[in-house]
């Protein structure tokens, strides 16, 4: 199954990615990163199809994709 | 399990300084992407501008110069006269393009030199804190056109695209943004192909980005994304201007 890992230590809480996920995959998390963020996390990580467009949009790169 | 897509090997593990949905840091990743897939890192060298951007140096993982503002295609001439194997890149922002280093883009273009411009559009000076650039909007507030731009008092923006392409020795000049995931995927092969032209020895090669700067266009980051489609793109229209093979 498909899944993406958000770098939490590169991550700036721009929600790009979020916006962009068509499966609504991402959130935000509720837990401060030491960056002093609420990163962007996997809400519905069984709706990933691995599309890479979350990837696509991050300005921080703080996004892999896994296949 | 294998992974599909991820940092390219092209740039450092330093995090990026810029604000949070900053274009910069999409561009970057770009041409990380598009160094990797040429396999030339081992010959790339690069410009860093003055502006948000200074600092491209730490995220690139390739020998870099940081210019004097604007004076990019200047440097970027001379490493690729005296290295012609090199792959020589300026990265530049319009205050650095546009205003101070107008004469020394102009010129590079004019002579086609043998270099990959890579062209942050965000309509503003970043760096310094919102201050109009000549690529401002009519309309556009910034922190020396408090009251918008008033083209009777300040002048029109300049397209650059549109302006290079009267010069014989522009060969590739295509805009584009970096607003949806469209849009990058049409980036980044704009981007490769602007590296490519150089392997290949076709001649002066730009690419104009639309890039948002959420913080000095005082807007959120997915606001910011608007603001390019709405404001941006009805002045900056994307597409290619010139794509002209070896002579
Ligand atoms: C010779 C000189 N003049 C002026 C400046 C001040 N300065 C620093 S960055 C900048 C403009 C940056 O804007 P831009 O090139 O659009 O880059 P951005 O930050 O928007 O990416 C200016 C005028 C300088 N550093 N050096
Ligand atoms: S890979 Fe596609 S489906 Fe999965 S989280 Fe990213 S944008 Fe959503
Ligand atoms: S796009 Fe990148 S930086 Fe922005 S919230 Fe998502 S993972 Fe974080
Ligand atoms: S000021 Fe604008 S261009 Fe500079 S890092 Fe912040 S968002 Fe990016
Ligand atoms: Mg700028």
């Amino acid at each position: 199954m498909p899944r993406i890992e958000v770098d939490a230590n590169r991550c700036k809480a721009c929600y790009l990615c979020v916006n962009a996920c068509p499966k609504k995959c991402l959130g935000k998390s509720k837990t401060i990163s030491k960056k002093g963020y609420f990163p962007a996390e996997m809400v519905h990580p069984e709706n990933c199809i691995g599309c890479t467009m979350c990837y696509m949009v991050c300005p921080d790169v703080a996004i892999t994709v896994i296949k | 399990m294998t992974i599909i897509a991820q940092k390219p090997h092209s740039l450092t593990d330093v995090p990026m300084h810029y604000c949070p949905g900053c274009g910069h840091g999409i561009v970057h990743r770009l041409m990380g992407e598009a160094i990797d897939e040429l396999n030339i890192g081992d010959k790339v060298i690069g410009v860093a501008p003055v502006g948000c951007a200074v600092f491209a140096d730490s995220y690139f993982a390739c020998d870099m110069i940081q210019g004097a503002h604007g004076r990019g295609p200047a440097i970027a001439t001379g490493i690729k006269r005296s290295k012609p194997e090199a792959i020589v890149f300026s990265y530049q922002g319009d205050g650095d393009l546009a205003s101070i280093g107008m004469a020394e883009i102009v010129h590079a273009a004019a002579r086609s030199e043998h270099i990959t411009v890579i062209f942050i559009n965000n309509a503003i000076y970043g760096m310094t804190g919102g201050q109009m650039a000549p690529t401002t909007l009519v309309g556009q507030v910034a922190t020396t056109a408090p009251k918008g731009r008033d083209p009777l008092l300040q002048g029109w923006p300049i397209n650059i695209c549109e302006m290079l392409s009267a010069l014989k020795g522009a060969k590739y000049l295509e805009r584009v943004a970096v607003d949806s995931p469209q849009h990058v995927m049409a980036a980044k092969k704009a981007i490769k192909k602007a590296f490519e032209n150089q392997v290949k020895g076709i001649g002066f090669s730009l690419v104009e980005v639309l890039s948002q700067c959420p913080t000095n266009w005082g807007v959120d980051p997915l606001k910011s994304l608007e603001f390019v489609r709405t404001k941006m793109m009805p002045q900056y229209p994307l597409g290619v201007f010139k794509d002209e093979g070896a002579e």
